[in-house]
């Protein structure tokens, strides 16, 4: 079974008399460890995707399945609990807290979680390791760079060990360099077995991902994966 | 848990914000400072209230004051005889149910001298011995008037220990105690002879204070004999009548501590320019039995009636109506602060409401992403309630430190009772803040935890 199972799944939104379908009719499945992007122009629905996959919301129609999860029912208590536990999230402006230093910002999932303190702090200190930024913890997010923030918001959104990685254009608010090293950086936690969903309007960091997901006017238009043999094309209805 | 983490975020939440929430608090902090202050100023009161009892006589106490004569009577209003020594040769022979009667002739000064040294008593006036009884006093010291000193109207007077305490000196000052029997102070440009000291009057607090400063200063060692300076004794408060009255004093106990009885004759003759009026300033009564009081009042008027031919411009004022107006007026001032300082509290939960509204919607985006990271909304809920809360309690604490210098001042400025602040004000003050800031919280914090993560998120 898939790590995530979307089936049929439309997201509409009424505004006023209007129907706007964000998401029509979509499957999609993601498997446990993979690196996958969700590729489309603006407005195309890439982040309303997201967020259902992210269990930040819950379909019009349709069922979503996490992890052996049913989610289009949850409460909105369940849905808290299973971001908590499974899921992280990196956002394009890095959406530290200004008033925590690097430390604390890391830590609040785990307070959310019950996390007792002294477990708290091991698992900072192990989390900054792997972003590189041990001897920043006490630092406030205001006095580092750009990239330096990313890799504190990454470290958070690992810090729980979830199941699953949503990253919405992380690398838009960086200049080319940074934001390749932030790209390497989801490149290595995908070898370290995290699976990883990456969302961009940007073809060229969609390069980085074996897997694509295209999407037009709230449908998939197009997936490549070039696991299979090689540029595989597939288009769907 | 979570709970700990909302208090430390809470704190945090209004330390970065310091003056803003400083100022927030200060509302909360004038509602509390205001209910405990108003409170203890009540509390002061009803204690002067309980102390003047004590002091002035018991129930059995009747004031007979003057009236404007009744409607039907008005016509007669010119002939209305007023209170003379009639009514009290009328009353002495016939009135079997009273126990004393006592008439009164005022100096009209307040001013007792002692070369250039000068008091305020709270009363100089000619009495009879019945004055003593219906007012409690003791003589400690001397005597009470002679037969002759009534019938000559000699210029002798009986007096309290505050008047020889601003006179002579005050014994918690200089040390010893002065009895100045014999001695001549001038009241009204007349000398008159001290013959008699009353009892030093004051509650069981006072007395008990005053005793352990007493053994206090004995455990020093003796420093060089002070002098007796009235100007000094005049700044020392500790037993002093006036604007300058100690705290925690009972003005009750004060007033009758400087009293001045001078013989009735005495009043009449020395203070009285037409000299053969027998016009009384007062008449106090004293029943036999205070079961009968009505009766005995009944019997009383009776006799007036005829006195004062069929003219009722009198009436009676007793200790009970003058307790119920008094309790009355407490529970009034009690009332009306509490109405005031609770307005007070709610405007500053107004405050607390209006900050936290700005507080979460200037966090907007903060909670979108506490709830993308796993926060519930109730613990939303408790992070920004407990906000309030700690807000409005650190507020209340402020107001706790306030009030006390409120009444400090108020006790040094009044001249009545010192106020008193009870435990149970605290607290009920400190509950009403944390209540306050909990209702204030109220809309605040269900709006944040209403909020959707998504348009958090997006929420620029
Ligand atoms: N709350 C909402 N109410 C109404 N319409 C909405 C709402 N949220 C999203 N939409 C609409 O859904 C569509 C998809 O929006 P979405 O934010 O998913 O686009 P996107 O692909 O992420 O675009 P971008 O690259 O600009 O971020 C848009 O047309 C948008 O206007
Ligand atoms: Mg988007």
């Amino acid at each position: 079974m898939a790590l995530v199972e979307l089936k049929n799944v439309s997201k509409i939104y009424q505004v006023g008399d209007e129907e706007i379908r964000a998401l029509d009719n979509i499957t999609l499945d993601i498997e446990s460890g993979e690196f996958i992007s969700i590729i489309g122009p603006s407005g195309s629905g890439k982040s309303t995707l997201m967020h259902l996959l992210g269990c930040l919301d819950t379909p019009t129609h349709g069922t979503l399945t996490l992890d052996g999860i049913q989610i289009q029912n949850a409460s909105p208590m369940q849905l808290a609990a299973i971001r908590n536990r499974k899921i992280g999230f990196v956002f394009q402006s890095f959406n530290l807290l200004p008033k925590l230093n690097v430390a604390q910002n890391i830590e609040v999932p785990m307070i959310y979680a019950g996390v007792p303190a002294r477990e708290r702090h091991e698992r900072v200190m192990e989390a900054l390791k792997r972003v590189n930024l041990e001897n920043r913890a006490r630092h406030r997010p205001m006095q580092l760079s750009g990239g330096q923030q990313q890799r504190v918001a990454i470290a958070r959104a690992l810090i729980n060990n979830p199941r699953i990685v949503f990253a919405d254009e992380p690398t838009g608010n960086l200049d080319t360099h940074t934001g390749e090293t932030i790209l390497s950086l989801f490149r290595e936690l995908s070898q370290h077995g995290h699976t990883i969903v990456l969302v961009t309007h940007n073809p060229e960091i969609a390069a980085v991902t074996p897997r694509k997901i295209e999407i037009r006017d709230g449908k998939i238009s197009l997936t490549l994966d070039e696991r299979l043999s090689g540029k595989n094309l597939h288009i769907q209805s | 848990m979570i709970f700990w983490n909302s208090i430390i975020v809470g704190f945090k939440q209004i330390w970065s914000y310091k003056f803003r929430s400083f100022l927030t608090m200060l509302g909360i902090s004038l509602g509390v400072s205001s209910l405990i202050a108003m409170s203890a100023i009540v509390n002061g009161m009803e204690n002067g209230m309980k102390e003047g009892f004590i002091a002035s006589g018991g129930l059995d106490k009747v004031v007979i004051d003057d009236q404007s004569v009744p409607t039907y009577q008005e016509h007669l209003a010119e002939m209305a005889p007023g209170k003379t020594m009639k009514d009290i040769d009328a009353l002495r022979a016939n009135a079997s149910m009273l126990k004393h009667i006592s008439p009164e002739i005022s100096t009209n000064t307040r001013y007792a001298f002692r070369g250039d040294i000068r008091t305020r008593a709270s009363e100089i006036t000619g009495v009879t011995e019945d004055a003593l009884f219906i007012n409690q006093h003791e003589i400690e010291y001397g005597r009470w008037f002679t037969k002759l000193d009534e019938e000559n109207g000699s210029p002798v007077c009986v007096i309290g220990t505050q008047i020889r305490d601003e006179l002579f000196g005050n014994p918690d000052v200089i040390g010893e105690e002065i009895i100045p029997l014999g001695e001549q102070i001038i009241i009204g440009e007349q000398l008159f002879t001290i013959v008699g000291m009353f009892q030093h009057y004051e509650s069981e607090v006072a007395r008990r204070e005053r005793l352990e400063k007493r053994a206090a200063q004995a455990l020093l060692p003796k420093g060089p004999e002070k002098a007796f300076k009235p100007t000094v004794t005049s700044t020392d408060n500790s037993r002093s009548w006036g604007p300058r009255r100690g705290r925690g004093g009972g003005w009750a106990f004060d007033r009758k501590n400087s009293t001045i009885y001078i013989p009735l004759k005495t009043a009449l003759v020395r203070f009285r320019i037409a000299e053969d009026s027998l016009q009384l300033d007062d008449i106090d009564i004293q029943v036999a039995d205070y079961e009968k009081l009505e009766d005995s009042l009944q019997q009383t008027r009776n006799i007036l009636m005829i006195t004062h031919n069929g003219i009722e411009d009198f009436t009676f004022n007793t200790q009970e109506s003058n307790s119920e107006t008094i309790e009355q007026s407490i529970q009034n001032s009690r009332r009306s602060g509490t109405i005031i300082s609770i307005i007070a509290l709610i405007v500053g939960g107004i405050g607390v409401m209006n900050i936290m509204l700005a507080s979460i919607s200037e966090r907007i985006r903060e909670i979108g992403l506490r709830k993308a990271m796993g926060a519930t909304n109730s613990a939303v809920f408790t992070q920004i309630i407990i906000e309030s809360i700690v807000l409005s309690s650190l507020g209340g604490l402020i107001g706790l430190a306030i009030s006390y210098g409120l009444v400090y001042i108020v006790g040094s400025l009044s001249t009545s009772n010192a106020p008193v602040i009870k435990i149970e004000n605290l607290i009920i003050s400190m509950s009403f803040a944390i209540i306050i800031g909990l209702i204030a919280g109220l809309y605040p914090s269900l709006k944040a935890a209403k909020l959707d993560p998504i348009q958090a998120l997006r929420y620029e």
